[in-house]
């Protein structure tokens, strides 16, 4: 996996191009990213780096999670990441180094993974884009059901997965290829075309895209 | 959302004067042809300023032969090449929308004179 980095969902706006289209943007916070820990073949048995983001209280801070911090010289972070990498992408990468937003150039491709806005116990309309029933022709109180959920005596049992309703979002979600409109190094934002998982001052990883290699002409 | 507003302000257009509702304004509209561009004039009543930011749009109308003709620009785009107020108007509230219910004599702005332009 390519080098990723940690950073925070400021929000959305829209900036109009030259041609007159408004473009939807989303602005991230990506203030470099301490590196905590390298891991190596020899040592760890894989490569990895481990980078954070934030601050972590002192009173947040348990003991174990202060000697690990400790024991690399960096101050505590909020949240942890490891990124698996080869040896030859985590040369340089070492406890006490940054990654920073130079890592991204406009007109190149990104995925974005964070975690999606909670909406709690949700119906199978919401949830599952179920159609729901007829609100008239005599359909009574049943408006947003699911209908019938298996069959008779064979089965009599209901299929594994069967989509109903229940907990929704909350979950990881990753938004692949999207667009760097534009990197601001000195203020460390990020500009991306298009929607990003999560909610405001949400934690986001944000990658050079999987799938689309390519860089558009910006 | 402070952060975002101060982002988008790095971007914004300083060519437009100030404008207000009931100014009539004269806008030179940058319309494509095929890959030609040319300017198109479209002068009316401005009847309404809503939005902020990047999403600040405008509605100028127009009675173009009788048909009233209302526009909706948005304020930093492109579109809008140039924009003129040819006459400052006097009203007393933000959206002139009760124009769209009269015709004729009717349906004039008093023009505001003597003062200096909105601040």
């Amino acid at each position: 996996m390519a080098l990723s980095m940690l950073g925070r969902k400021i929000g959305m706006t829209q900036r109009i191009d030259s041609s007159g289209r408004a473009v939807p943007i989303t602005v991230l916070d990506m203030t470099p990213c301490p590196v905590i820990q390298k891991k190596t073949k020899e040592t760890d048995g894989y490569d990895a780096v481990q980078i954070g983001i934030g601050k972590r209280r002192k009173i947040r801070t348990t003991k174990a999670v202060a000697g690990h911090f400790k024991k690399h010289g960096v101050e505590p972070t909020a949240q942890i990441r490891e990124i698996r990498l080869t040896a030859e992408e985590a040369a340089g990468l070492e406890p006490g180094g940054t990654i920073d937003v130079s890592l991204f150039e406009p007109g190149q491709f990104v995925d974005v993974e964070g975690s999606s806005k909670g909406k709690g116990t949700a119906g199978v309309i919401k949830r599952w884009n179920f159609h729901g029933q007829k609100m008239t022709h005599g359909a009574h109180e049943n408006y947003r059901h699911g209908g019938a959920i298996g069959q008779c005596a064979t089965p009599a049992r209901l299929m594994k997965g069967k989509k109903m309703a229940g907990r929704m979002g909350n979950e990881r979600v990753s938004t692949l290829n999207l667009l760097v409109v534009d990197v601001k190094k000195e203020q460390n934002l990020l500009y991306v075309r298009g929607a990003v998982p999560g909610a405001k001052n949400g934690i986001v990883m944000v990658r050079a895209s999987v799938k689309k290699k390519k860089t558009a002409l910006a | 959302m402070d952060i975002l507003r101060q982002l988008e302000s790095d971007t914004f257009r300083s060519d437009l004067p100030d404008f207000g509702p009931g100014d009539t304004v004269k806008i030179g509209v940058r319309v494509r042809e095929g890959d030609k561009e040319r300017k198109q004039v479209f002068q009316g009543i401005v009847i309404q300023r809503r939005g902020a930011g990047h999403s600040e749009t405008f509605t100028v109308r127009k009675m173009s032969g009788g048909i009233g003709v209302e526009r909706v620009f948005p304020l930093q785009s492109p579109t809008v090449a140039s924009l003129e107020v040819v006459r400052r108007g006097k009203v007393r509230r933000a959206k002139l929308f009760y124009l769209r219910d009269r015709v004729g004599k009717k349906a004039r702005v008093k023009e505001k004179r003597g003062s200096a332009p909105r601040g």
